[in-house]
This record gives structure tokens, sequence and C-alpha cells, in this order.
């Protein structure tokens, strides 16, 4: 990737796809295993519902990334990458949300809104979950193309998304915080990078984030 | 499976519980007749390089644990509620955090403990102050076995047989003098054998030792139990080796594992949750589903028990995790709700 020469081509972003596939799919395979082989611990469905939470989280982060990475390497192909990982996201979310429903609360839905309100951390996962479920939803380039310029509107939701899981994540630990606290201070930096490329930014919080910006 | 609604949970109470040579005997017919499962087959030991990934960890040297002696105690059996959580998962599933936060990073991190020798001081308002070493601890006093209902605060459950004698007894031997109105409990402290305790960060903030302690009726209740095994034999380290406290109408936490000081005191000694975190762990820490953690509803329990992943039951939680009828009586005109 050095080499100034080098230009991803769409033959070249194929087999990173196939690649991006095989890490998203991998690690489900892997904790099937694990399951079905007893390794997933005494209480699988906790270590279920943390490998999957773990996994779309990590997948937003990747996803997060994506950009910048194409931009410092002037790749501009690679952001078409981007679709496939935040559909990861969606997926390994979905997985952690069903293991919670069908395996933790065995589908008590009354248990549910209990919970919901009972446990804020969830309440702010499942707003996550609902944000994520609409980019999800208007993922197609048809619905892209309908959409026009709301759709990057609707799209720049995932800030919010990669703001309220870290806190979901930070919320639901009794004192381990320092894995949630990475993940959030990292975030926070991959939000901070841009910032202060957005001309919205800099418009309406120049002088909030003048520091920031050093950083 | 839907939530078992109290009344219909009564109806439980009265099954035994799995006694061991059955649980055992069971899973060996049932592998007999194949039914473990693809997951029994493929980690057989035909299979087993595909598998090293897994097992490497756990079957590198598993902690030496020793059958002892017991005789069985049952009055406590009819409050049961639910099978015996079999032993791989009480082994499996820990929370110790000087040795990880995860559930699974005890029993891999805690298998070279050493706990022969090991010293237990027994001091401050009592007659005799006592130091035991490895071989008092388990042979000091009569050793019975009692089953109880255990619940975490994180909301999950298990049934499981100790081996151990009550604190009382332990504290007789001592002589607990009149002044006396608490009991404080501290864990072993040695970062060499407990990463978790090397900064403040890998132990879950806590500040180690680990301390924890009772009201002096708390502790001479006879169900307050010292424990140094489970399942006929010694404590493996994952579980608090090789003397622990269980509380069965507390939380968890409150059943301080691996201690190496019992302190018989004038004043309310310290507790490390309570410590870490006070608006979400009190000091009593009293089982009680009409209080909910800040954070999470404590209204109902996962129950770890037999089977796999789809057998996993949630079940309402009993105020003192069933253990009412021998302990409401130490907290009349406490209020719970604040004193939780
Ligand atoms: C309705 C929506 C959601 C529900 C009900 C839910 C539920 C849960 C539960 C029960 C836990 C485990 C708490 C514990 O027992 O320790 C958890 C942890 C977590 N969740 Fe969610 N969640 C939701 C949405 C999300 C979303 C959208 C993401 C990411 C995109 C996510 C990522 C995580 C992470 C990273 C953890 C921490 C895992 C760990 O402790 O190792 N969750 N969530």
């Amino acid at each position: 990737m050095k080499k100034k020469s080098f230009k991803l081509t769409a033959r070249s972003l194929f087999w990173l796809k196939c690649l991006m596939h095989a890490i998203g799919l991998l690690p489900i395979i892997y904790l099937v295993l694990l399951v079905l082989n007893d390794r997933a611990g005494g209480d699988p469905v906790q270590y279920i519902i943390h490998f999957t939470g773990i996994g779309a989280l990590n997948a937003l982060v990747a996803t997060l990334l994506i950009s910048p990475v194409a931009k410092k390497l002037k790749q501009g192909l690679l952001l078409q990458t981007r679709r496939l990982v935040g559909l990861y996201v969606f997926a390994y979310a979905s997985l952690h949300i069903l293991a919670f429903f069908s395996l933790d609360l065995l589908f008590a839905w009354s248990l549910f809104f209990e919970e919901v309100v009972k446990r804020p951390y969830i309440l702010v996962g499942a707003a996550a979950y609902v944000l994520l479920s609409a980019l999800a939803l208007t993922s197609f380039k048809k619905v892209m193309r309908k959409m026009g310029r709301r759709w990057q509107k609707l799209h720049n939701g995932v800030y919010l998304i990669a703001i309220l899981v870290p806190i979901h994540f930070y919320w639901s630990v009794k004192s381990e915080i320092i894995e949630p606290l990475l993940y959030l201070v990292f975030i926070a930096l991959l939000l901070g990078v841009r910032a202060k490329k957005s001309n919205w930014w800099k418009k309406n919080s120049v002088k909030y984030f003048t520091k920031q910006e050093r950083v | 499976m839907k939530i078992i609604n109290k009344a219909a949970w009564d109806k439980f109470k009265d099954c035994d519980v799995t006694p061991e040579e059955v649980y055992h005997d069971r899973r060996r017919i049932l592998k007999q007749m194949g039914f473990v499962g693809a997951g029994a087959l493929l980690s057989s030991q035909a299979n087993a390089g595909v598998f090293d990934l897994f097992s490497s960890d756990e079957e590198k040297a598993a902690f030496a644990r020793v059958a002892l002696p017991h005789s069985k105690q049952t009055e406590y059996d009819h409050l049961l509620y639910g099978d015996l959580t079999p032993e791989n998962k009480v082994i499996s599933h820990n929370n110790f955090y000087e040795f990880g936060t995860s559930k699974t990073d005890p029993v891999e991190n805690s298998q070279a403990l050493k706990v022969n020798p090991w010293q237990l001081v027994i001091e401050g308002e009592v007659d005799k102050p006592l130091t035991l070493d490895y071989d008092d601890i388990l042979k000091m006093l009569p050793l019975e076995e009692r089953i109880y209902n255990f619940r975490c605060v994180e909301a999950w459950s298990m049934v499981i047989p100790w081996l151990g004698f009550s604190l009382a007894s332990l504290l007789k031997k001592a002589g607990v003098k009149s002044n006396a109105t608490h009991v404080a409990f501290e864990t072993l402290y040695d970062p060499n054998q407990m990463p978790g305790q090397r900064n403040r960060y890998s132990g879950g903030g806590i500040n180690y030792p680990y301390v924890e302690g009772l009201t002096i009726a708390e502790a001479m209740t006879d169900l307050t139990f010292m424990s140094v095994g489970l399942y006929g034999k010694t404590l493996p380290p994952q579980n608090g080796a090789p003397i622990r406290l269980v509380v069965p109408w507390k939380y968890g936490f409150k059943s301080i594992k691996s201690i190496v000081r019992i302190r018989v005191t004038d004043r309310q000694p310290k507790s490390s949750w309570n410590e870490l975190a006070p608006s979400e762990y009190g000091f009593y820490a009293n089982v009680n589903p009409a209080v909910d953690h800040p954070r999470w509803s404590q209204a109902s329990e996962r129950r770890i028990a037999e089977g796999g992943l789809f057998s996993a039951k949630r079940i309402p939680t009993l105020p003192f995790n069933g253990y009412g009828e021998s302990v409401a009586g130490l907290y009349q005109g406490l209020n719970l709700k604040r004193n939780f």
C-alpha cells in the first residue's frame, strides 16, 4: 500500500470485499463452534451477548475508519466498502439483540419493556439499534438515489450511533470500565478527525473545537 | 419457555436436587446414546488438533482437588428452588476479579494458585486469636455438605453443593467477646499470583485486598457457611480455594473468597463493592427482588442449570434468595429498601 502508484482497481476491490466478508463471518462460525463445544463458559447466553455486542462495536469502528483511511491512501474506491462493513454492524447488533430476547429474556415481552425502563443502558442500546436499522433499510442504491440529499443527512446518524453504543457498553458493566473507555476515546478521536474536516462543524462550533483540533 | 410465575415455581420447590452421581450418570447415559450432540463429537480426542485452539488453556494443568470426607446436612434443602448446577459450570463461570474481570478469566488464570501453605488468621475481639494452616482449615472441624441457592448481583444464579462448616462453629473456637458487633474478612493479597491486583484497572477498579463484612448476628446464624469444597472435593482456586465464605441470602459478592484474615470487630467494616460504588452496592446486599440495582432489575434471574444453550431459564428472584424463614428475623425493624 505504500507505493504511490498503487490504485485500487475494481478487481482488487472485489477481493478486498471477499476478505471483509471472511473477517465478518469467521467470528460467527467461531462462536457457533464454541457454543457447540461447550466452550462458551458456564453461561453461554451471556457469552453470546457479549461476543456479538463487541463484534457489532468493532465493525462500527471499522466502518468509521474506512473514509479516513481512504483519504489518507487516496483510494476513493475504498469508500464502496462502507456499506458492506456497515451491514455487518447491523448483522452483529441484530444477533446481539436476538440473543438477548431469545436466550436471556426467553421472549418475555413484558419483561423487555420493564427492563428497558429499568436499565437505562438498554434504552441507549435500543435507540442506537433503531437508528442503525434505519440506516440498514436505506442502504440500497435505489433508496439512496430516491432520498437524494436527505440520505446523507440520515446517514450522518452513524456518528450518533458511534456515541450511543460506547455509552451503552460503559453503562452495562459493573466496574470494568477500561475497555469501554478505550472505545469511547478512540471513537471520539475518529469523530474529532471528521469534525476538523467538516465545514458544518467549522461554521457552527469553531470556538468549541479549536482546542480539540490539535489532538 | 415462559417465565415461571412464583406460584407455579413453588410447586417445584420440593423436587429433589439432582445428586451428583445421578448427574454424572445421566451425562454418561446421554453420551452412550449419542445425545450429547455434535459438539461433544467434535471435541473428542480424535479431533483434538482442530480444537486445540479452544482447549489448550483449560487442559494445561488444572488445579489438583482432593476428595473430602463429609456428612450431609439437609436442613435447608427444602428452601432450594431448582436442580443442582452441574459442576463444570460451577467451576467455569466465576467472578473473581483478582484473576480477571471476565467470567472465564478466573478458571484460566488461577490454576497455579498456591493454597498450601496457607495462613488464615482469626483475630480482633476474640478470647483466643487463632492462626490456621492448610491442614487446620480442612481438618479442624467436621465437614458437612450443604446445598444452597447462590444469587449473583448480576442476576444469574446457581444451586451449589458446598462442603464446609458454619462460620459460627469456627468463631466459637476463637471465642467471640461480648463487645463484638461485626466480622471483617480479607482475601489474599498477592499480585504475583493474582494478575487483577497488579493494577487497579485490570482488577475492575477494586482497591485490593478485597474485603467484606457481616454483622455479628449474621455471622453467628447457622446458615452462614465457611466453604472449603464443592461437589465432594476441595475448592478449585476460581471458586475461592482454600476457604471462602458462603452467605446464601446475600448477593454473591458478599461471599468473599480465598480468605486470609477474619477479624471480629466492634464497628462496621468496609466492603469492597460498597467502597467502589456505594449507590449501587450496600453493606447488607441482601437478595431483594423489590430493590433494583440502579442500572438493572433484580426481579428475576437467569438460572444456570443443566443443559445447553436453549435450556436456560429465567425465574423470579425470591426475597432473601429463598432463605427468609431462616434470616428475615435478623432484620426486624430495619428498612431494607434504605439498607440495601
Ligand atoms: C435493543 C437494543 C439492545 C439491547 C437490548 C442490548 C442489550 C445488551 C445487554 C443485555 C448487554 C450485556 C450486559 C451484561 O449483562 O453485561 C449488552 C452489552 C453490549 N452491547 Fe448491547 N444491546 C442493544 C443494542 C446494542 C447495539 C446496537 C450495539 C452495537 C452496535 C450493542 C453493543 C453492545 C456492546 C459492545 C456491549 C458490551 C459487551 C461486553 O460487555 O462485553 N448493543 N447489550
